[in-house]
């Protein structure tokens, strides 16, 4: 329960995040977002055995994280939460990949260990790039950017509907948790069925809240189509941003000084 | 000189899936600014009135007839301009991501221009005195909050009817004192269903007594409410405020208030 409990804070504290004020915060949800889109797709563009290249991309998230004054320590925390799938799907590369590609003095390292590397490495930098845009923009925000980007209605609904009833949801679980609790006196490993009927009440009530919802949004003329009035407007500080970020990020990308950036801060890494 | 009711419900009946009836041919009008309490235990049909009367749910048997309008699946979108429906639990109502936007959705879905909409929601806000929660998120609010901000998203649509779904349950008594206070401001046609019957008293100078799903009582609050045995018959209790003291036996005034 108490895992419930902080897991709920710890969203809530997300959250929160997006509701202070700094120059990044003030940017337009939609720049936000391309410039965000925009260096995943740089980051994970590159060949799989790609490490030097990599480094100087990092200089996104850390300059948003200064800029927007967010604790790193907080972002690093929901990294190290998100590590273990990545971990999974780069964990068998060293043992398929055994080519030696990288010599450190006399150390060997193969092609599956420089892989490896390189994917963690882009794990870290799109995940946390996308952990930065939740933090200085809110949920809530980041959907209406994608509503008026064009996405499908029906999309952004659901996701607006899965924020703001996730709160809600935890808050049911948590309630269901602590009734167990109070009753289980302690005995453990015997929970699995207890734990299946709590998920099934759980379903049940969103079925029925769901349908509770729908009937509300029926009564004020919800149609299918989500109409949100909340006006959004691209600045000359927006224009700057995204100019000056997607010819760094494109230029990155693209030049020849990301190698030699790379390798400047990889220091004597050689292939 | 009579006038036409407002609202009339005639000969209402309905059965859920599993076959049990819920609604067993209920009749009764209301007239334009009248306050109605509909009262009975758990089950009596009080949710299911309202769901008629909001269009949620269209009649099995019998007729719904909101002004000039027979509740009919094809009228639907013009009824629901003039019927306001507020759910018991907030959270099924607010559901967008902030307060503003949530208010700002009925009268967005009205096709009503942006400065209209912007009026209608501060003025909505105004009203239940929540205008410093506009940019607030709905989970973030206390429960008075949160009814105060779903009243507002109901008013926003400048219904004729309002129609409330235990409106004071699980508000602190402060809380509750001070939605009391603002519905008594409200000039709409108020149609509540609720086991509050010290709200009642305080609201609605008309109660409707429901019973497995039949009207038992319909007459003036101050005598259904005075009637232990008829409330004893519905499984309701008088109002606290009509109880004698234990140790005294005295009653509290009318307001409620003590003397």
């Amino acid at each position: 329960m108490a895992k419930i409990e902080s897991s709920f804070l710890d969203l809530g504290y997300l959250d929160s995040l997006a509701y202070r004020d700094s120059p990044i915060h003030r940017l337009d949800p939609r720049i936000k977002l391309i410039t965000t889109l925009l260096f995943i797709v740089c980051v994970v563009s590159f060949g799989k055995h790609e490490l030097s290249a990599l480094l100087p991309f990092a200089i996104y998230p850390v300059m948003l994280l200064a800029l927007a004054k967010l604790p790193p320590g907080y972002i690093l925390r929901k990294l190290l939460l998100a590590a273990p799938f990545a971990l999974c799907i780069g964990v068998f590369n060293p043992l398929f990949d055994r080519a030696t590609l990288l010599h450190i003095g006399s150390l060997e390292i193969s092609g599956g260990w420089i892989s490896f590397a390189s994917l963690m490495l882009r794990f870290v930098l799109t995940v946390s790039a996308a952990l930065i845009l939740v933090a200085c923009t809110g949920f809530d925000s980041l959907c209406l950017a994608l509503a008026r980007l064009g996405v499908p209605s029906a999309f952004v609904v659901q996701l607006l509907l899965l924020y703001r009833y996730l709160f809600v949801l935890t808050d049911e679980a948590m309630r269901l948790a602590r009734a167990r609790s109070q009753r289980s006196f302690g005995r453990r490993g015997r929970e699995l069925p207890v734990i299946a009927s709590m998920l099934a009440q759980l379903l049940l009530r969103t079925l029925d809240r769901a349908q509770r919802i729908y009937l509300a949004m029926q009564c004020r003329g919800f149609d299918g189509e989500l109409r949100l009035l909340r006006p959004l407007r691209i600045g000359t500080t927006d224009v700057v941003f995204l100019i000056g970020c997607t010819t760094a990020l494109l230029g990155l990308r693209f030049a020849d000084q990301a190698p030699a950036l790379g390798d400047a801060i990889g220091g004597r890494l050689s292939w | 000189m009579v006038t036409r009711p407002l609202v009339a419900v005639s000969d209402l009946r309905h059965a859920y899936a599993d076959g049990s009836a819920a609604l067993r041919g209920v009749s009764f009008a209301v007239g334009a600014g009248e306050r109605l309490a509909i009262v009975g235990a758990n089950g009596a049909g009080k949710s299911t009135t309202l769901l008629h009367l909001a269009g949620c749910l269209l009649p099995q048997a019998g007729s719904v007839r909101i002004g000039d309008l027979i509740l009919r699946s094809d009228n639907l979108p013009q009824l629901r301009r003039s019927v306001g429906l507020l759910f018991q639990n907030p959270d099924d109502q607010l559901f967008m991501p902030r307060v503003f936007d949530d208010v700002a959705f009925g009268p967005v879905n009205l096709g009503l221009p942006a400065d209209e909409v912007n009026a209608r929601v501060m003025h909505a806000l105004a009203v239940v005195a929540a205008t410093h929660l506009a940019q607030r998120q709905p989970h973030r609010l206390s429960g008075g909050e949160k009814r105060a901000v779903a009243i507002a998203s109901v008013l926003a649509l400048s219904p004729t009817i309002l129609l409330m779904d235990e409106p004071t349950a699980s508000l602190d008594p402060a809380s509750r004192r001070q939605l009391i206070e603002l519905l008594q401001t409200l000039e709409q046609t108020l149609i509540i269903a609720t086991h509050d019957l010290d709200m009642v008293l305080d609201l609605c100078p008309r109660t409707l007594v429901l019973g497995e799903g039949t009207i038992i009582a319909d007459g003036a609050s101050a005598v259904i409410l005075q009637d232990a045995a008829l409330l004893a018959a519905a499984r309701l209790e008088k109002p606290l405020r009509l109880q004698a003291c234990p140790v005294c036996s005295r009653r509290l005034p009318a307001n409620g208030r003590s003397p």
